[in-house]
């Protein structure tokens, strides 16, 4: 299979992990190591002076593996580039998972704040993986702005719905010039290999696997059927009886250029 | 002097914030300060002087997806 290349990186597995809602660090560790991942996603939080819990990170640090600091939490571009300075200084490292979401119900992202970020992050030389809706313009808009990646999502997060958004995963994949990864909303093994089959780059998938009844053995699942998928896409799947073309009602711009 | 750690007040006497890092017993890795909404790389802690009111920011990895 062919190697996933974002900004420079080879990474030899095509499935990202989140690191949150697992029972216990032990069993996050678990399922990391077996789901192959070469890229893990956490967050950020106030320390608490008066607990002396242990890092998180000794659990997740590895050379192979690409941390992936998310910028949950913020509300708009200005703090998001806040966030992203903490968690570069915090963490070593300028890769980013933009994620602007200042809806607390579905945790929708701000298409706007989120391009604003973008173009911001980029010029302050982050490598920007942008978290945001199935819009394929957005997505060239964010693409045109320098992000790494686009990760369109597959249904609201947290939700295990699969691809609602299919449609428009197709055409943000066919026009993508970076790669797309299908973030939020992949509740089985299955979504993720439809996904893969569809040519998207990768899946970043969390609560499917943190919540499932054994968290490594989905993690395995998972893996699977990414391979499968991607396998698929590449012996030419992708390509078969997908295509379409949108129909317009109205006669476009004819009155502007004739 | 009083200033505000994660929104908490603390009495302090660091007079910059290598001191108050040293005092607060923070990890050498994994965490970012920031003083009234500025990240204070670690290298200029020590050249970071503190003052009355200031309100800082320290934060460290938790899950997250």
């Amino acid at each position: 299979m062919e190697k996933l290349i974002i900004a420079g990186r080879e990474f030899e597995s095509r499935l990202f992990l989140g690191t949150g809602k697992f029972r216990s660090n032990e069993q996050m560790k678990e399922a990391i190591a077996a789901s192959g991942t070469e890229m893990v996603t956490v967050a950020m939080k106030r320390v608490d002076l008066n607990d002396k819990e242990d890092d998180l990170l000794n659990h997740i640090l590895n050379p192979k593996i690409q941390l992936l600091p998310n910028t949950s939490g913020v509300r708009n571009a200005e703090e998001a580039v806040f966030a992203a300075q903490m968690a570069r200084e915090a963490f070593g490292t300028n890769w980013l998972k933009l994620e602007i979401h200042p809806d607390p119900k579905y945790l929708l992202p701000d298409s706007i704040e989120t391009l604003k970020a973008t173009e911001q992050l980029v010029k302050l030389g982050f490598v920007v993986l942008p978290y945001c809706q199935a819009d394929p313009t957005l997505c060239k808009h964010l693409e045109e702005a320098g992000a790494a990646t686009v990760m369109p999502l597959g249904a609201p997060i947290g939700t295990n719905k699969g691809l609602q958004t299919r449609d428009f995963l197709r055409i943000i994949i066919e026009q993508a010039n970076v790669p797309v990864i299908v973030d939020a909303g992949l509740g089985a093994p299955s979504h993720a290999a439809e996904a893969m089959e569809m040519g998207a780059s990768a899946c970043l998938v969390n609560t499917a696997i943190a919540v499932a009844g054994n968290p490594l053995e989905m993690a395995i699942a998972f893996k699977e059927a990414v391979m499968a998928g991607r396998r698929a896409y590449e012996a030419g799947l992708g390509t078969v009886g997908h295509n379409f073309v949108a129909s317009a009602s109205s006669p476009l711009t004819a009155f502007l250029n004739e | 002097m009083k200033i505000k750690v994660n929104n908490k007040e603390l009495e302090t006497g660091a007079s910059n914030l290598l001191i108050l890092s040293q005092e607060l017993e923070l990890p050498q890795t994994g965490i970012a300060v920031a003083v009234n909404n500025r990240l204070i790389p670690r290298t200029e802690w020590e050249q970071f002087v503190l003052n009355e009111n200031d309100e800082l920011i320290i934060i460290k990895a938790v899950c997250g997806g």
